[in-house]
């Protein structure tokens, strides 16, 4: 039976939303067997598989010893022990410092941040600039500049500045991010846009379960730090047939997962379940949508979004974090350099707007499928 | 071309003396300037080791014609005087005891002999209880609520009663709060009505927070209470800063900020305490350490004497209470409060209590913790019934003020909630004010847009948003 349904497209249904059920296919893969899973439990699974096939490798953060707030880590410190599965104090700055000191030895560490809104602290150590000293002479006093940051700038910049004498490519940043119905300011957001902006890292962005479990396995083994995250809305609401053996998923390799001629689209995370409905929706009037996971967002397969967008002359992108400075942005501008005269409509964007995350707001806020539908027409109809 | 000598050598030795004393800000060097001998640093006998200082020192001693007397026990390192020892010794990671905590009431609410405390009226006093209480049964039927579905989210303060009222009780209204997210008893007890908690957690038009945050995150300017942002410690460093401009307004109040045991190992945590110390600035750094971090115990969080023993390591004066005593929260709130203000200093107060509740109505805290202990510490340790054991003592409380009391707040607090509910929500036109002062065109521009998108698809928006 499991090998039956191995040579099937393989169907995401997520039942229940206020969107209704959707259904996204995934390439079907090898006859292997598979079971159903949704997002925690798949990323479960990638966790517990690098725990095991890495005995250098380690998993922490706020929480997880006792399965973590969305159970991602559940089963790993009764299974591996707690020396290798911890909680950590409350301290965003002082996970990912340390995750990059384990790396930097030679191990994988596998922070989680328990929400991406509360990465900022950590962001500092993305980047560290080295200080300099300077005498003042007319104060008789010296004075220090510089500052530090993890994320930025040290993660990011350690095996650069070091010559490649060192690296701390064995760290893996996971958040989960994105809108919930319910998360206001500090439960919603979409950070990815801050960390595009990094040389030195990776930004990582999963669809679904089946998709989470190979893109984080490839992320945990990449040489290099990455910053992976999860769509919290789909932890439980997105269902998948995820195979059970060890796969990775390459980095950096964008997907079409619909193909279309009239316009391309876009997405990454839980927005590309909007999306396609708004491609269906398009089809019915006769408007054929291609359709693309771009996977991983630094550094991000610009080939497969030219190659579409040659064909079809029009771009569409769609992400829930506020658009100005959003990475609609840098794929706008660079699909505009490579595909200029090939385009018949200006680039589109349907995006979060310029506020914070709103509450009671948030529907108004949100990037829905008739905005989406609507920016479809438009751009065809130019 | 003497004279440029002569006056390059003094400026140079100045520099020389000013670097040995690590200059800084007025505020701070002071204390360092006190330290020094009177007319520059000392000739010494014995050589520094510090290699920095003994090349000041014998250039100083070369250009200089003065000698002072020194004792050569002592040297004046960078931050002032510091006698040596040759034995090696290292100060040990914990004292023998733990720093022992304040109390007055036993567990059962008498008074302890010899207690000292600073004496409430029996005004103070009812509205203290009155207000626990009142805390306590909001939280109930706001939990309710949200297990109804009729909130989408709550967090109660069950077990710390004590530290949220008696702490509020102590304050005076121009004391300005940086809380985090579970101390609504302080604006309970400053007048926040039970209509504006519940207008906050359905995200009406009359929240003051225009439905923008998610519940309990209540704020009132009126009421000198700063919005409460999810965020873990960030308003520690904020306190601070607010603390320094009543210092310079000369006014009669402090900052005061809370945080719990998790908070304390955010870097916002150092940053604050140290800024508190060095600008002297009057606020206090109130902890409830209720033992727990979401699922995380102290044990996991930190390896000091809890919390209170940080202080000293910032040069803060710190006191540990049980934050289940009333009386005692009162007591080192006020007496910390005099401190801040009269002495310009920080204080920080740790409050030893426990988590009854959940983290929030996300967690159920039964995963982590057995039950047993949660109903234990609801039972046998409960703020509430400590105080009012001691109200009652004193002849200010009775059963029938009780029941009179608890079916007066329930009516309320159902009536809060009937109105709440049904009142509309905010104007569309708030989800783009207040981003700045004034909407920029970005935002004038968007809000066009998705009026249009309203206009065409009025299905996708909820209809209890007006327009």
């Amino acid at each position: 039976m499991a090998s039956l349904l191995g040579r099937f497209c393989r169907k995401l249904v997520v039942p229940g939303s206020a969107h209704g059920s959707r259904m996204i296919s995934t390439t079907a893969c090898d006859s292997e067997a598979v079971k159903s899973l949704n997002l925690y439990s798949a990323i479960n699974q990638a966790l517990h598989i690098a725990l095991e096939t890495d005995p250098r490798s380690y998993v922490f953060g706020e929480d997880v010893g006792f399965g973590g707030v969305f159970r991602c880590t559940t089963g790993l410190a009764e299974r591996f022990g707690k020396n290798r599965v911890f909680n950590t104090p409350l301290c965003e700055q002082g996970i990912v410092g340390f995750g990059i000191g384990l790396a930097a030895m030679g191990n994988r560490a596998v922070v989680e941040i328990q929400f991406a809104d509360y990465i900022y602290p950590a962001f500092d150590q993305v980047k560290r600039v080295f200080p300099t000293l300077e005498f003042d002479f007319s104060t008789a006093e010296f004075l220090i500049r510089g500052f530090n940051s993890q994320i930025v700038n040290e993660a990011a910049k350690f095996r650069y500045r070091s010559g490649n004498q060192f690296n701390c490519g064995g760290l893996t940043i996971r958040a989960p991010y994105g809108a919930v119905g319910h998360g206001g300011h500090y439960h919603s957001q979409s950070p990815e846009a801050f960390f595009c902006h990094v040389p030195g890292i990776k930004v990582v962005i999963p669809r679904s379960p089946r998709e989470a479990k190979g893109l984080l396995l490839s992320s945990i083994r990449d040489p290099n730090p990455v910053v992976f995250f999860e769509p919290k809305w789909l932890y439980r609401q997105a269902v998948e047939e995820v195979p059970e053996h060890d796969y990775m998923i390459p980095l950096s390799q964008a997907e079409v997962i619909r193909e279309g001629n009239d316009i391309t689209l876009v997405g990454w995370g839980a927005q590309l379940t909007v999306m396609e409905q708004a491609c269906l929706d398009a089809e019915k009037e006769g408007i054929s949508c291609e359709l693309i996971d771009l996977k991983t967002l630094l550094p991000w397969d610009k080939e497969t979004v030219e190659a579409s967008v040659k064909k079809t002359g029009r771009l569409l992108i769609s992400h829930e974090a506020p658009v100005t400075g959003g990475f609609g942005a840098e794929i706008s501008a660079t699909i505009l350099e490579r595909c200029f005269l090939k385009l018949e409509a200006p680039v589109s964007r349907v995006c979060g707007l310029d506020t914070p995350f709103p509450l009671v707001f948030e529907p108004f806020y949100m990037p829905t499928k008739n905005k989406i539908l609507d920016a479809i027409k438009s751009t065809v109809n130019y | 071309m003497a004279q440029h000598l002569k006056s390059s050598k003094s400026t140079f030795l100045n520099v020389l003396r000013h670097s040995l004393a690590f200059g800084s800000p007025s505020h701070a060097s002071r204390h360092l300037r006190q330290k020094l001998p009177h007319g520059g640093p000392p000739s010494i006998k014995k050589v520094s080791p510090n290699p920095l200082t003994r090349l000041c020192n014998t250039m100083v001693d070369t250009l200089s014609s003065s000698h002072e007397d020194t004792n050569s026990q002592v040297m004046d390192f960078p931050g002032g005087k510091v006698s040596f020892t040759p034995e090696i010794h290292f100060i040990s990671e914990s004292n023998e005891e733990r720093v022992p905590c304040y109390r007055v009431l036993d567990d059962n609410g008498q008074q302890l002999p010899n207690s000292q405390f600073v004496p409430v009226s029996k005004e103070i006093a009812v509205k203290m209880y009155s207000d626990m209480v009142t805390l306590q049964m909001m939280d109930n039927i706001f939990y309710e609520a949200q297990r109804q579905g009729r909130l989408s989210f709550y967090a109660t303060a069950y077990g710390e009663e004590a530290i949220n009222i008696a702490s509020a009780a102590a304050l005076s209204p121009d004391d300005v709060i940086f809380p985090q997210y579970r101390e609504p008893g302080v604006l309970l007890w400053r007048g926040f009505t039970l209509q504006e908690f519940a207008n906050q957690c359905f995200g009406n038009k009359s929240d003051y927070g225009k439905g923008r945050q998610m519940p309990v995150h209540y704020g009132s300017n009126k009421l000198n209470y700063f919005t409460v942002s999810a965020t873990i410690a960030t308003q520690l460093p904020n306190a601070v800063g607010a603390a320094y401009s009543l210092k310079m307004d000369g006014k009669d109040a402090c900052a005061v900020t809370f945080f719990g045991d998790g908070g304390s190992s955010e870097g916002d945590f150092h940053a604050a305490m140290n800024f508190a110390a060095v600008m002297e600035a009057p606020v206090l750094f109130i902890c409830r350490n209720n033992g727990w971090a979401i699922s995380t115990p102290t044990s996991d969080q930190f390896r000091s004497d809890g919390v209170v023993v940080k202080g000293r390591a910032y040069g803060i004066r710190s006191i540990r209470v049980d934050g289940n005593d009333a009386l005692a929260m009162y007591s080192a709130v006020h007496e910390a409060r005099e401190m801040a203000i009269r002495e310009h200093r920080p204080i920080l107060i740790e409050a030893l209590t426990y988590r009854v509740g959940h983290h929030s109505t996300s967690d159920d805290s039964t995963r982590y913790r057995s039950a047993d202990e949660i109903e234990w510490w609801n039972k046998a340790r409960n703020p509430l019934s400590r105080f009012r054991t001691w109200v009652e003592s004193n002849g200010w409380w009775s059963d029938e003020a009780e029941s009179d009391l608890r079916s007066r707040i329930k009516k309320e607090m159902l009536e809060a909630i009937r109105v709440a509910e049904k009142t509309e929500k905010p104007n569309l036109n708030h989800m783009f004010s207040d981003v700045y002062d004034v909407p920029p065109l970005n935002l004038r521009e968007q809000e066009l847009l998705v009026r249009q998108a309203i206009k065409s698809h009025p299905q996708d928006y909820p209809s209890d948003v007006p327009l």
